[in-house]
């Protein structure tokens, strides 16, 4: 164990690694999506209370689940980074932010484009709404720090403080329909017993909510390749792939 | 089909928000091909002016 995580640790062999997996993890993706979107778009039912506006959660929910689940690996890869100077942590949690601000992003638009028909509201500064608006800053703030400092290691420690820090919005984020009354509706999914929501509209929820977690992992691993080349431009296996692939 | 593509009278609200996530999914997984291809392509020009100079 300790030695495939030192040999993980090797940029080389993470980036050989990760070569490896990413066409796996795209193609799990692309049928997981495929089969998410039919059952969701033409097999299921529409509600009878919301019609067929509810078809938007299959693309709410999974991209709000999305984004806390980066903010926590991005969160725990910055901990890693700042305690153990991982670089491979650090790589991993540059590249998370941005599919994580991407997802936040989804969320939002989406709640909003169901909110408007729904509430008939675009925004409401509700606990929720507000959180989950606070967590798109946090990732922006982020981006945005580690972008602002020259060097690439102190850079990551700021943000890494700054991601650790931000953590506490994510169980407020969770809790918020519980803690404060909120037009958001509380949680159907993970509700403690049974899940409050018919089984044909659940089988699609989750195969989309699958989908968006092999798209992250895919797309994180391809953001991370990018970030280990910058890294190690100047190393030799660099330097040997470069002459391949361009002559 | 007419009606599937009406979506019950919610066809703006869904389709943008399918469209939404169409868009913003493709410019991720779009983005890092690109940068990949740019890096490898500065990095080779930059080891051959070297070779070049010295």
């Amino acid at each position: 164990m300790w030695k495939f995580l030192h040999k993980l640790a090797s940029p080389k062999y993470f980036y050989d690694l990760s070569g490896r997996m990413i066409p796996w993890l795209g193609w799990a993706c692309g049928l997981l999506l495929i089969a998410g979107l039919y059952l969701g778009l033409f097999v299921a039912p529409p509600d009878y209370q919301q019609g067929d506006s509810y078809r938007i959660m299959f693309i709410h929910v999974p991209s709000a689940w999305m984004s806390l689940f980066i903010y926590v690996v991005m969160a725990a890869s910055s901990a890693i980074a700042l305690v153990w100077k991982m670089k491979l942590a650090e790589v991993m949690a540059t590249a998370s932010a941005p599919i994580g601000a991407s997802f936040t992003f989804l969320a939002l638009a989406t709640g909003s484009l169901w909110g408007k028909p729904m509430w008939g509201a675009w925004w409401v500064w509700d606990a929720r709404l507000t959180s989950e608006l606070i967590l798109l800053f946090l990732y922006l703030g982020f981006i945005a720090l580690q972008s602002a400092i020259e060097d690439r290691r102190s850079a990551a420690r700021a943000a890494g403080v700054l991601a650790l820090v931000g953590v506490v919005n994510i169980p407020i984020i969770h809790y918020s329909v519980q803690w404060w009354s909120t037009l958001h509706q509380g949680p159907t999914v993970t509700k403690l017993g049974a899940p409050s929501i018919a089984t044909s509209m659940l089988i699609p929820l989750l195969l989309m909510a699958l989908a968006f977690q092999f798209f992250y992992f895919a797309v994180v691993l391809m953001r991370g390749r990018c970030e280990v080349l910058e890294r190690e431009r100047n190393s030799a296996w660099v330097q040997a792939l470069a002459r391949e692939e361009q002559g | 089909m007419r009606e599937f593509f009406h979506m019950g009278g919610y066809a703006f609200f869904v389709w943008t928000s399918y469209g939404l996530a169409f868009v913003v999914l493709t410019i991720n997984l779009v983005s890092p091909l690109q940068r990949r291809r740019r890096l490898l392509q500065e990095i080779a020009q930059r080891a051959r002016r070297m070779r070049k100079s010295s």
